[in-house]
């Protein structure tokens, strides 16, 4: 019992360390919103523990307690009787006032939540079984350049991301930064998130989307306005050319294969449109949406044999001999 | 009598079984051997790969590979010729007529090496398994028989009855050119 | 009918004890043939029946739970795959919902509540008997289902497009879609039967102001399953029909609505959470009593609070969608809404509190899971409070936090009252009594368990663990903690393992009971244990609402029933004065004839529309076998 004890406290402690630290977490506020609602969370879980102690301790002496009088049931004092009844009048005029403290609070809360704004970056994120399609917008809402399964984001400037499902419903969770919006078919969403501080968050999935609903996550990358930039310009420009004839083979694979047939690769012959957009794929840090970090290994693993990596996702295994695959996988890595 | 009940209800649970199974990954030999269809010289007709008899016809019965049929239909651009199936410049492939038979061997192969007057060859751009998951799903579109594995209704809008609501046509069996 | 003749008329006050309980066993019992237990109308044994039946699916649901945990004991963890890992977490869900929970709370209710109004059976008896075959037909088919590989994959609540035609692949969401068509048919059975044997079979004095609580929350419980149910009929059936017969009510291209299905689910999933959670609330207030030694504190306010949970409980739905982007003006509504209810929840915490504090706790087994039933449930409602507020929820919406509430609420506020409700009534039901030992053991080792593996969670939700994961990565510093949880819920597992093993033990070895162990003060305890066939040799009648704490030596009774028939007293709603003398009918095998042709229609349907037609014909006629004048002498009355 001590020792269960102990392991219960022990293992607390560790998932509270692993939870108040981290790139997903909500208790680790690196924007506005979030921060919002980790003072929300606090708040909410001070008086929650305040009452729950009470209770508690109301048990203990209630149980403790010797009780004077007769034995027999349901011979009752009417004195005590009266107590009960103030006492248990007065609790619940407590918990009226309570509630409906948190309730303001909590409707103050959504009000300073999801400010838009002028200058906002725009971006529309449309959800895929099991992958993230992210549009970034121009001035007029046109679009400028497509990327997947990674946020490119200034840091301090809000950004309005309009999110849409093509398929099943999907969850935008980004914890550091914000609650989460669903992305419902038929449906448009809108949230607003600020970054405060660079860094790199991670966002899964948060509703059921099937098989591969745990390996759908998402990274914002919360960086200086000039990096912005300059990634933004970099990845409005067509993919790289091959350098070498490895890479020049590799390309010749992906574009003339079943690749091109659902991916696409900007400047090259490569125009698929199910599947994510590999025009400056290896400039990303994350492969198959957050299931392998971008490496030529992780990039050869993966075209070499989708399916055993992320069973049930629809990148069909294709056929390549083992030159092949290292000519493809040199081309993937070169297309910073 | 009671064996044979039992038997017969082994038997129905089993194809329930296979109709449901999910097998996502496919062994390279076994989509290497899928892809050896032996086709008559007039390259019509041919009989399907006999690995296909020993996998017992998955992309016919089986609904995920059927469902996966279904989403190739739309990813790669089949309505752009055939409509939702009932033709558009493409033929008709739900009419009951096929103008290479409708066998899977030459269902196959038209997917695959494509056929004159406008049927592009997708051997460059669908894996074997996507092919046979295409011919399954064209199959069903196009049968007179309602398939309890077929998939349902698109979100889409409606143009023709649900796959699993077959036949979709109801109109008595017309050559296309009487029925213009 | 002439050949029943005089016996017909004999009247209970024409003959002695002895022989009054031999003739009215006659009348009331089931022979011993395998056609007489299968036609079986008795209450007590439908109602034993129900309970054992969702005790096994409540082991296959913990089996289903062991082999989830022990996927997320580790990251990237290959023991299950993808495909079956989802159906192990919807299974889990869909069965503990709707096969355990609520069936579980019904089927006390079945055994419990005609004994604790006093009457001799349940309204409806053959509906009743119909009611489980029905249930018991619902849980075959999704497991077999399951066991063939085709389990439902979509999670228990079964969001379309997911579980929508294009998306659900086979028959996996026809199969769910149509298990919740099996439970809802017989949940709504047994509520109808309980709201009238409640208002119209009290015993003579057994006025709604005398009615023990369990009555009252199973009354209130039984009129939420009766307004919920029809909309979880809507969002299944609406479901089906999609998926099989090609309707648009959830595609949006052709004007329908996935959010329809959403809030059509909702407005009966919140209820639901409450027609487990109020039976639970009445066990508590009926064993609190006993063992405080005190009338339960607040009676009226009780009263009120559940009443109130009731209606309240409609308006909280749309808590479950906070974040599908809702109206932010009509989401506060239901934060409001959703805070509201934890007003009678505490004043009910406060009451049991009081009759705590002014009474004399015995601290028995059944009253020690009370006890954790209080420690797990107010935390339970606490982090209920938390995300009721929609933007807390946007953080931890669909996460394990909310894993964590609900399995709080519902395994604390449910599961706990319910297991100390088992070790109240085993006595009664068996005549034995469960061990004092294994019982004190089984709650620690099961609270123990439960917030060891339960209370991690709150943490792993908030440090981003989303739900429905069949697995996670390394880097995500979620190892830890899930090995934890997973070995942790090795003890609470450990905890049920005992409770079976002490509950079939004392069926055979248990200590003698007697008819009042605890020296309770209501009336299922004025009988023999376990309860004669016609439950009680003269119906009692009722002065107080403690009766057997006021008339300690002997119940007044009513005389004048008839013996050869089965007879219940009708009595009036409010003040249950005697107003009438209504047969019961007779043991019948059609209710199950009618379950069989009613499951193979439901069955048949999910591979053909024309199941609807040509299955309704043997459905008729089972129908008119089962009203059919059978010349027994209930037909003439």
């Amino acid at each position: 019992m001590r020792t269960a004890l102990r392991l219960g406290l022990g293992g607390s402690l560790l998932a509270l360390c692993a939870g108040c630290r981290g790139w997903q977490s909500a208790l680790d506020p690196q924007g506005p919103e979030a921060r919002h609602l980790r003072h929300l969370i606090w708040l909410f879980t001070g008086v929650a523990a305040l009452v729950w102690v009470l209770v508690m301790v109301v048990l203990f002496v209630a149980i403790r307690r010797r009780c004077l009088g007769s034995p027999e049931p349901v011979a009752l004092t009417p004195p005590a009787e009266r107590r009960a009844t103030f006492a248990v009048g007065v609790a619940s005029v407590a918990t009226v006032i309570v509630l409906a403290l948190l309730t303001a609070v909590s409707y103050r809360a959504t009000g300073a939540l999801g400010q838009d704004t002028e200058d906002a970056v725009n971006i529309r994120l449309r959800g895929y079984q099991w992958w993230w399609e992210a549009t970034y917008l121009g001035p007029l809402s046109e679009a400028t350049f497509v990327t997947a399964n990674e946020l490119h984001i200034p840091v301090g400037r809000p950004v309005t991301i309009d999110l849409s499902s093509d398929d099943v419903i999907h969850s935008f969770w980004v914890p550091n930064l914000a609650g989460k919006q669903d992305l419902i078919p038929g449906r448009d969403n809108r949230i607003t998130i600020t970054a405060d501080h660079a860094g790199t968050y991670r966002g899964p999935c948060a509703e059921f989307c099937g098989l591969q609903h745990a390996h759908m996550s998402l990274f914002v990358i919360a960086e200086p306005p000039a990096e912005f930039d300059k990634w933004r310009d970099a990845q409005k420009q067509p993919a790289a050319a091959p350098g070498g004839d490895e890479q020049q083979a590799g390309q010749q694979i992906v574009t003339g294969t079943q690749c091109a047939a659902c991916h696409t690769i900007r400047g090259t012959a490569a125009k698929g449109t199910v599947a994510p957009d590999l025009t400056h794929l290896a400039s990303r840090f994350y492969l198959a949406a957050g299931e392998l970090p971008m490496t030529r290994g992780s990039l050869a693993a993966w075209v070499a044999d989708p399916q055993t990596i992320k069973p049930g996702n629809n990148m069909p295994q294709v056929p390549l001999t083992g030159d092949e695959l290292r000519a493809v996988s040199a081309y993937l890595a070169s297309l910073k | 009598m009671k064996e044979s009940a039992v038997a017969l209800s082994i038997l129905v649970l089993l194809s329930g079984c296979k109709r449901e199974e999910r097998s996502l990954r496919l062994q390279p030999p076994v989509a290497a051997a899928l892809n050896q269809v032996a086709l008559m010289p007039n390259k019509i007709g041919g009989s399907p790969p006999y690995v296909l008899f020993a996998l017992d016809h998955p992309y016919d019965k089986n609904a995920y590979q059927l469902a996966q049929g279904k989403r190739l239909w739309k990813w790669y651009g089949c309505p752009a010729c055939h409509g939702d199936g009932s033709g558009k410049s493409g033929p008709s492939l739900v009419d009951g007529w096929w103008r290479y038979g409708p066998d899977e061997a030459s269902i196959f192969i038209t997917i695959r090496d494509g056929r004159p007057h406008g049927m592009p060859s997708f051997a460059g751009k669908m894996t074997t398994e996507q092919i046979w998951q295409l011919t399954g799903y064209v199959r069903a579109m196009g049968s007179d028989y309602s398939t309890a594995a077929a998939p349902g209704r698109n979100d889409d809008v409606q143009t023709r009855p649900a796959e699993n609501r077959a036949p979709v046509a109801l109109d008595p069996l017309l050559h296309p050119s009487e029925a213009r | 009918m002439s050949e029943a003749g005089d016996a017909v008329d004999l009247v209970d006050s024409a003959l002695a004890d002895g022989i009054l309980a031999a003739r009215l066993a006659e009348t009331w019992g089931t022979g011993r043939s395998l056609v007489a237990w299968l036609s079986t109308v008795d209450h007590k044994i439908v109602g034993r029946r129900y309970i054992v039946t969702a005790f096994i699916f409540l082991i296959l649901g913990g089996v289903l739970a062991l082999l989830m945990r022990a996927q997320l004991a580790r990251p990237e963890n290959r023991l299950l795959s993808a495909d079956f890992y989802n159906q192990v977490f919807t299974m889990h869900g869909s069965n503990m919902m709707f096969l355990f929970a609520v069936p579980v709370m019904e089927a006390m209710a079945v055994y419990l509540v005609p004994l604790m109004v006093g009457t001799r059976n349940i309204a409806f008896p053959r509906l009743n008997a119909f009611s489980y075959w029905i249930y018991l037909a619902g849980g075959i088919t999704l497991w077999t289902a399951f066991l063939l590989r085709v389990g439902p994959d979509v999670g228990w609540f079964a969001y379309v497009p997911l579980s929508g035609p294009q998306y659900g692949i086979g028959k996996r969401a026809d199969i769910w879609a149509q298990m919740i068509t099996f439970t809802e048919v017989s949940a709504l059975a047994v509520a109808v039967e309980i709201v009238v044997t409640v208002f119209k079979q009290r015993a003579p004095g057994l006025s709604l102001g005398r009615m023990p609580l369990f009555v009252w929350s199973m009354l209130v419980t039984s009129f939420l399953i009766i307004v919920a149910m029809p909309a979880i009929v809507m969002a299944s059936s609406s479901l089906i029909l999609d998926r099989l017969v090609g309707t648009h009510f959830f595609n949006p291209a052709e004007g329908g609505d996935v959010l329809l299905y959403q809030h059509l689910f909702w407005f009966f999933g919140h209820p639901e959470v409450y027609i487990i959670f109020l039976p639970a609330v009445g066990m508590v207030s009926t064993i609190l009593p006993t063992f405080a030694r005190r009338p339960v504190f607040g009676y009226l306010a009780l009263v009120l609070a559940v009443i109130a949970i009731g209606i309240f409980s409609f308006g909280l739905w749309v808590h479950h969608m906070f974040v599908t982007g809702l109206p932010r003006i009509g989401e506060s509504f239901f934060t409001a809404s959703s805070m509201v209810i934890a007003v009678p929840s505490g004043i009910q915490i406060f009451c049991w509190l009081a009759t705590l504090w002014h009474g004399r706790p015995v601290l028995a087994a059944p009253m020690l899971f009370v006890l954790a039933f209080f420690a797990t449930f107010v935390l339970g409602g606490l982090t209920g409070v938390m995300v009721a507020s929609v933007p807390l929820d946007t953080q931890v919406h669909d996460t394990y936090f909310v894993v964590a509430h609900f399995h709080y609420v519902l395994i604390g506020g449910s599961v706990f009252p319910l297991l100390g409700g088992v070790y109240y009534w085993f006595p009664k039901l068996t005549g034995r009594m469960m061990s004092e030992r294994c019982g004190r053991w089984v709650a620690g080792l099961v609270f123990v368990g439960f917030n060891l593996t339960f209370f991690p969670m709150h943490l792993l939700g908030l440090a981003g663990m989303p739900r429905r994961v069949y697995t996670y990565q390394p880097e995500m510093g979620w190892g830890g903690a899930n090995l934890f949880i997973s070995l942790s819920s090795l003890i609470l597992a450990a905890g049920f393992l005992l409770f079976f093993i002490d509950a079939l033990r004392s069926i055979r070895w248990g200590a003698p009971a007697g008819d009042n162990p605890w020296d309770a003060p209501s009336l299922e305890w004025a009988t023999a244990s376990p309860p004669p066939p016609y439950n009680f040799l003269h119906i009692p009648v009722v002065t107080s609402a403690y009766p057997l704490w006021t008339e300690r030596e002997t119940l007044p009774v009513t005389i004048g029933l008839r013996v050869e028939r089965r007879e219940v007293l009708v009595t009036t709603v409010a003040e249950a004065r005697p107003e009438a003398r209504e047969t019961s009918p007779r043991n019948s095998i059609w209710p199950l004839l009618t379950a069989l042709t009613t499951t193979v229609m439901l069955i048949w349907s999910i591979f053909s529309p024309w199941a609807v037609v040509w299955g309704s014909i043997p459905i008729g006629i089972a129908l008119i076998g089962w009203f059919w004048p059978k010349g027994t002498p209930e037909d003439d009355a």
